[in-house]
């Protein structure tokens, strides 16, 4: 095995392997201290990104971090690499591949080529070299284009999930939330509603109800119960209406157990609501959501650091053409992430990570109340993203989840961004808002008379 | 000036209808949710009042612990530490005197996330369980935790011999309530018992289950845990809703 070591001045920093190395190479955060993998020092943290820039980006290929014959995650990420596309990076150090990732050479179609060539490790190592200028700089370089009724990833657009929840899947108070958030233009990425109840019956109901509000107003965008896999395969079984099939997939292979999924339940899922042909622009069909610690809090990391066993989820959803992923990034709580400091590291890195892999990313930018954080924190985030090219951001009514107990941002945060920054819905779903009345020409959606078309056609709805 | 989603409000308290100020919330809404998350943390930032909480609970005694998490901060980044006692507690606990048999059941009022759930809902919870359980029952002296996650009941119980934990706790504050109270019940507790061992009953709060509702729950699952030797999973809440003439007296 290789030695992994730096002498600086008169210390020598010694790693016994190259998850070592991984580890305190991450910037500061919780979960690897947690986990007991992180550097104890700051000069050790440089340390470790010392030895990883002269890495070649070979050596991920030659030690796997987490075993080929332990980790069916593995498996699929060394199986699936094209080597044909790796070639034009193959003899470069990780640090010649920032500088690489940087140069005007990299642009969208050489990115985009290179993809399929790129595994997880090195994503995640390259990015430990990256500040958070750079990984908005790259992740802005990067198109993943996908489509259902609405075509996702496009330059100059900003998607957005509407989050209707409700703590006991009331109709009507689901209904008020979806017709809110019609209102501010959301939910072009998609209507997704996380259920209180797990039974396929109420499921389907809250499908069922979804699917009847998109037709009444021929609005083109796909829903989403945010549903175990399993029970989703069984609403459609059972005829329900469903767009997307959602699932929160890890890193390894012991984590996606948890969740109580493997890849062969994922392909059985994509391959159910590909039968049933709903798409109209595309058939990207799954929608997967992840966030750094799961694997930890699974306790099936394996000594991997938090953001590596993230970056390695993203090799799961690529597999699956998904049409929409997000890291819930600030949802798990100060133990793996303490600050808004780390929060938006994290973000801004799941998201590069995804996209250079070809994942069409987007982010629910939200904290826990015990987390240091709070909403100006989130608008930080949330702009740095959509600076960055993020293709959906989640809204839910006045930035409050009465389900899930936490904060995201709110309708009007993602409009706020979209006029700040230019930024149009999908072209199907713009199109849609310029027929009810509601975007002007120039792509503003200003406040709604409440006595105007639009306003009165949906709220005579849900009651 | 007319409210268009007057007539939704009924059906959600999600934050909708909110109005605009250009793009953005109109004062109000903005210092509103301000004010929910600025109680949300405070309720998991405080300290709670132990040494008022056992004046409270006198003549019921008490003994005070720590779990081996210093202070706030190390508890949130530290889970595992917040599980289990500092070494000097677990000692003291071991030297206390014991009955002739072992305590059935000790209670654990902790910290949490939650102060204000503790001090507004701990010892009301406390003796809505107490009085329902049977008379014979042996309770070992109320531990009171700082630093405390949920596992740290079972070394509690563990280092006082105890065959039976309910530990009293606050829950992560949300934006609509930041003093709720969860119990958790777990039979036979020692160091390293899963999650799945153990019965859970959340949301006490004054707009949740009430303080009656919560005792009832308990004493029956403490009584079923003894009677098929498991708590967890195995064991279903199958407690029958609070007896009519017991309701009616709590509304007289």
């Amino acid at each position: 095995m290789p030695t992994y070591a730096c002498s600086l001045g008169s210390t020598r920093h010694v790693f016994a392997d190259l998850k070592a190395v991984m580890a305190c190479a991450s910037p500061r955060r919780s979960g690897d201290e947690l986990a007991g993998i992180a550097a104890d020092s700051d000069e050790r943290r440089v340390a470790a990104r010392l030895v990883l820039a002269d890495l070649p980006l070979s050596a991920f290929l030659d030690e796997p971090l987490i075993s080929y014959e332990s980790d069916e995650v593995t498996r699929l990420i060394v199986d699936g690499h094209d080597v044909a596309a790796f070639a034009p990076v193959r003899s470069m150090t990780v640090g010649q591949f920032r500088e690489w990732l940087l140069s005007y050479a990299a642009d969208e179609a050489a990115l985009a080529r290179l993809a399929p060539g790129l595994t997880p490790e090195m994503v995640a190592a390259v990015s430990k070299l990256m500040r958070n200028q750079d990984l908005m700089a790259v992740a802005k370089k990067c198109r993943v284009v996908t489509g259902f009724r609405t075509t996702l990833g496009l330059p100059g657009r900003l998607g957005a999930r509407l989050q209707p929840n409700h703590p006991t899947d009331d109709p009507s108070g689901i209904a008020a939330a979806v017709i809110d958030g019609l209102l501010f233009g959301m939910g072009d990425a998609v209507i997704g509603i996380n259920p209180a109840s797990d039974s396929p019956a109420a499921c389907i109901a809250l499908i069922e109800m979804l699917d009847a509000v998109r037709r009444k107003f021929e609005i083109p965008t796909q829903s989403c119960v945010l549903t175990h896999v399993t029970n989703t395969l069984t609403c459609i079984e059972r005829g329900a209406p469903v767009d997307l099939v959602f699932q929160s997939i890890a890193g390894t292979e012991g984590a996606n157990a948890g969740f109580g999924v493997n890849l062969g339940i994922l392909k059985e899922a994509q391959d159910a609501a590909l039968s049933l042909k709903r798409g109209t622009v595309g058939d990207n069909v799954m929608y997967f959501e992840t966030g750094q610690g799961s694997a930890l809090s699974a306790d099936a990391h394996h000594g991997v650091d938090q953001q590596t066993c993230e970056v390695r989820a993203y090799a799961v959803a690529r597999a699956f053409r998904p049409m929409l992923v997000n890291t819930v990034v600030g949802f798990i709580g100060p133990e793996y992430l303490y600050d808004a400091k780390q929060i938006t590291r994290a973000g801004l890195e799941d998201h590069c990570c995804g996209k250079l892999l070809g994942v069409p990313m987007g982010v629910d930018v939200c904290y826990t109340n015990h987390a240091e954080a709070d909403q100006d924190d989130m608008d930080t985030l949330a702009t740095l993203l959509a600076t960055a090219g993020v293709n959906f951001l989640i809204g839910v009514p006045g930035a409050d989840d009465i389900m899930l107990s936490y904060q995201s941002l709110s309708f009007h945060d993602i409009l706020g961004l979209r006029h700040r920054l230019g930024l149009k819905p999908c072209p199907e779903f713009e199109a849609w808002l310029m027929r009810m009345g509601m975007l002007d020409d120039a792509g503003v959606l200003a406040p709604l008379a409440t006595d105007g078309n639009a306003m009165r056609r949906l709220l005579a709805h849900g009651g | 000036m007319i409210d268009p989603f007057a007539r939704f409000r009924i059906a959600t308290r999600a934050r909708i209808g909110l109005g605009r100020s250009g793009d953005a919330l109109p004062t109000a809404a903005l210092l509103d949710f301000q004010l929910a998350h600025a109680r949300a943390r405070d309720a998991v930032h405080g300290a709670v009042d132990f040494a008022a909480l056992a004046g409270e609970l006198d003549p019921v005694e008490t003994v005070a612990v720590n779990s081996a998490a210093a202070d706030r901060a190390e508890y949130l980044r530290r889970p595992d530490l917040g599980r289990r006692l500092c070494d000097a507690d677990r000692t003291m606990l071991q030297a206390l005197p014991r009955g002739e048999r072992p305590w059935d059941i000790v209670f654990v009022i902790a910290d949490g996330l939650s102060a204000t759930a503790v001090a507004h809902n701990g010892i009301a919870t406390f003796a809505a369980c107490a009085e329902r359980l049977p008379k014979d029952w042996t309770v070992a002296p109320v531990v009171l935790a700082a630093q405390s996650r949920v596992a740290l009941g079972d070394d509690i119980a563990h280092a006082l011999g105890a065959k039976m934990v309910a530990i009293l706790i606050g829950e992560r504050p949300g934006l609509s309530v930041a003093d709720s109270l969860g119990i958790y019940l777990t039979l036979d507790p020692r160091p390293g018992r899963l999650e799945s061992e153990r019965n859970c009953i959340s949301n006490i709060h004054a707009n949740g289950l009430s303080h009656a509702e919560a005792g009832g729950k308990l004493a029956w699952l403490a009584r079923e845990a003894r009677r098929i030797g498991l708590t967890g999973i195995g064991l279903k809440d199958e407690a029958p809703p609070l007896i009519e003439a017991e309701a009616k007296t709590l509304l007289g």
